[in-house]
């Protein structure tokens, strides 16, 4: 069968068996190798895209089920060469451990920020709970998504040219958003 | 890699075109909504077919949830999410958000729906349990758009196998709107996402401070989701007080009928089905009461 879905804003027509899954047409098909596919059972969250905005689990979505429809992959996240602040609070805040469920996590967290732009270390926990990360806690990819949040503020905030810059969203010199979640 | 054996894909347009489709195509076809029930039992291969009927289209069509004077109608095709975040249906029967907030996760729920949760019918499925303590009717519309309206109990025939027939499709869940409703679900898992270990929803009516009817749906513990109707006889009649949700416990511990397996033991299992059923009771007659 013949499938056209968009993904990161670019329309592509392949042939594809009904029975092929998302993940393995971003993968395979595509190329886009962003996307990282880990347990098959829609447990651990590695394979997370956007379907039309919302994040879904590409391993328990058919690429058929895609036609027709706008698809988000990590790939897709930067603005051209300018990293998503989700991207730099996970570089500044040493969210990529091993690297694996990164790609997943930071999907989850661009729409979170997306839905609520100053989310609770607690509302960051229960977005990414179906998603695992074996490296450690979660205590660094919480703290980055807190990252973006706060760099996000300031960046709004110098948009509207305050001023007097707010004190809860001021970043200290090591990258750490003050009062950042320990 | 884990992937489905092969099958055709078609898409539905209308719920009318859906069910001509089942009909041609006959019990070689599936209808796929959410999929994230059907799709991981296809990947185990534990289910095949050889056309599936994508019905995500008909969104539109059966992604609803209405609430009239006397009873709540919500759309099969309703999403997990769509039930946890509308406050219609949260001030009508909070026990549906208790439920959602520990079906799956947050991505999951983006995509499962409540249809295809009953359809499933896996003996551990939350939502089974909230209708069936909600006294529910399940909707089902056949070919030539004849409609039947079964209740909980008619509507499981057994573990992962429904009344819905071949042609038919489940387009509609009713929930009666009674005055006096308050209602509770909790759940024990092993962690986040996991099916329960055991879950309970409890619903009761008062009238005054007397209960008027009560139900309770455990998940689980048996075959189907069961309903144990010796604790709603129980309850009504009765003013609320912790002997009688002990009462209740007791009766959920020896009505149902759980297995020793890798989620906890059959004793294990009475023993939260007890707990459940009073924490459960207790919180729904604090909400009838508030």
């Amino acid at each position: 069968m013949q499938v056209t879905m968009t993904v990161n804003d670019v329309e592509v027509t392949r042939e594809i068996e009904g029975r092929l899954l998302l993940v393995h047409f971003l993968r395979d098909v595509l190329g886009l190798t962003g996307t990282h596919s880990g347990c098959d059972t829609s447990n651990c969250g590695t394979c997370v895209v956007w379907l039309d905005g919302e994040p879904v689990k590409s391993c328990t979505v058919l690429a058929a089920m895609a036609g027709g429809h706008q698809v988000r992959t990590v790939e897709g996240l930067a603005k051209g060469a300018e990293l998503d602040p989700v991207q730099q609070g996970f570089m500044q805040c040493h969210g990529l451990q091993c690297g694996f469920c990164t790609p997943g996590m930071m999907m989850t967290a661009r729409a979170l920020l997306n839905r609520n732009p100053d989310p609770s270390e607690a509302e960051i926990r229960e977005a990414i709970s179906g998603q695992i990360c074996r490296c450690t806690g979660y205590a660094t990819i919480v703290r980055s998504v807190r990252w973006a949040a706060v760099h996000e503020a300031n960046a709004a905030a110098a948009v509207t040219e305050t001023t007097e810059s707010p004190e809860a969203g001021e970043i200290d010199n090591a990258g750490q958003p003050a009062g950042s979640v320990a | 890699m884990q992937v489905p054996a092969p099958f055709e894909y078609e898409r539905a347009t209308s719920v009318d075109h859906a069910i001509s489709l089942m009909e041609r195509l006959g019990s070689t076809s599936r209808l796929i909504a959410g999929g994230h029930s059907l799709l991981p039992m296809m990947k185990l291969r534990l289910a095949s077919f050889d056309y599936l009927i994508d019905i995500n289209d008909l969104h539109d069509e059966l992604g609803y949830i209405e609430a009239g004077p006397g009873e709540v109608r919500i759309g099969a095709l309703t999403r997990h999410r769509e039930l946890l975040e509308s406050a219609t249906l949260t001030a009508a029967f909070p026990i549906f958000a208790d439920a959602e907030r520990v079906i799956a996760d947050p991505i999951v729920r983006n995509r499962g729906t409540l249809g295809g949760s009953l359809c499933q019918a896996d003996p551990s499925e939350d939502l089974s349990a909230v209708c069936t303590a909600l006294d529910a009717s399940c909707v089902i519309r056949g070919p030539g758009g004849a409609e039947r309206v079964l209740s909980m109990e008619e509507f499981h025939v057994g573990p992962y196998e429904t009344a819905v027939g071949d042609g038919e499709i489940l387009v509609e869940v009713r929930l009666p709107v009674r005055p006096g409703c308050g209602s509770s679900y909790e759940k024990v898992e092993r962690r986040a996402g996991d099916w329960a270990v055991v879950s309970a929803g409890a619903a009761v009516w008062l009238d005054g401070d007397v209960i008027s009817d009560a139900r309770v749906g455990l998940a689980a513990v048996g075959p189907n989701t069961t309903g144990i109707p010796e604790i709603s006889t129980a309850l009504r009649g009765q003013t609320p007080s912790e002997s009688l949700f002990e009462q209740a416990g007791a009766i959920a511990a020896r009505s149902c009928e759980p297995a020793t397996d890798q989620r906890g033991s059959a004793d294990y299992k009475r023993h939260l089905a007890d707990e459940l059923t009073r924490r459960t009771l207790r919180r729904a007659v604090e909400r009838a009461r508030s």
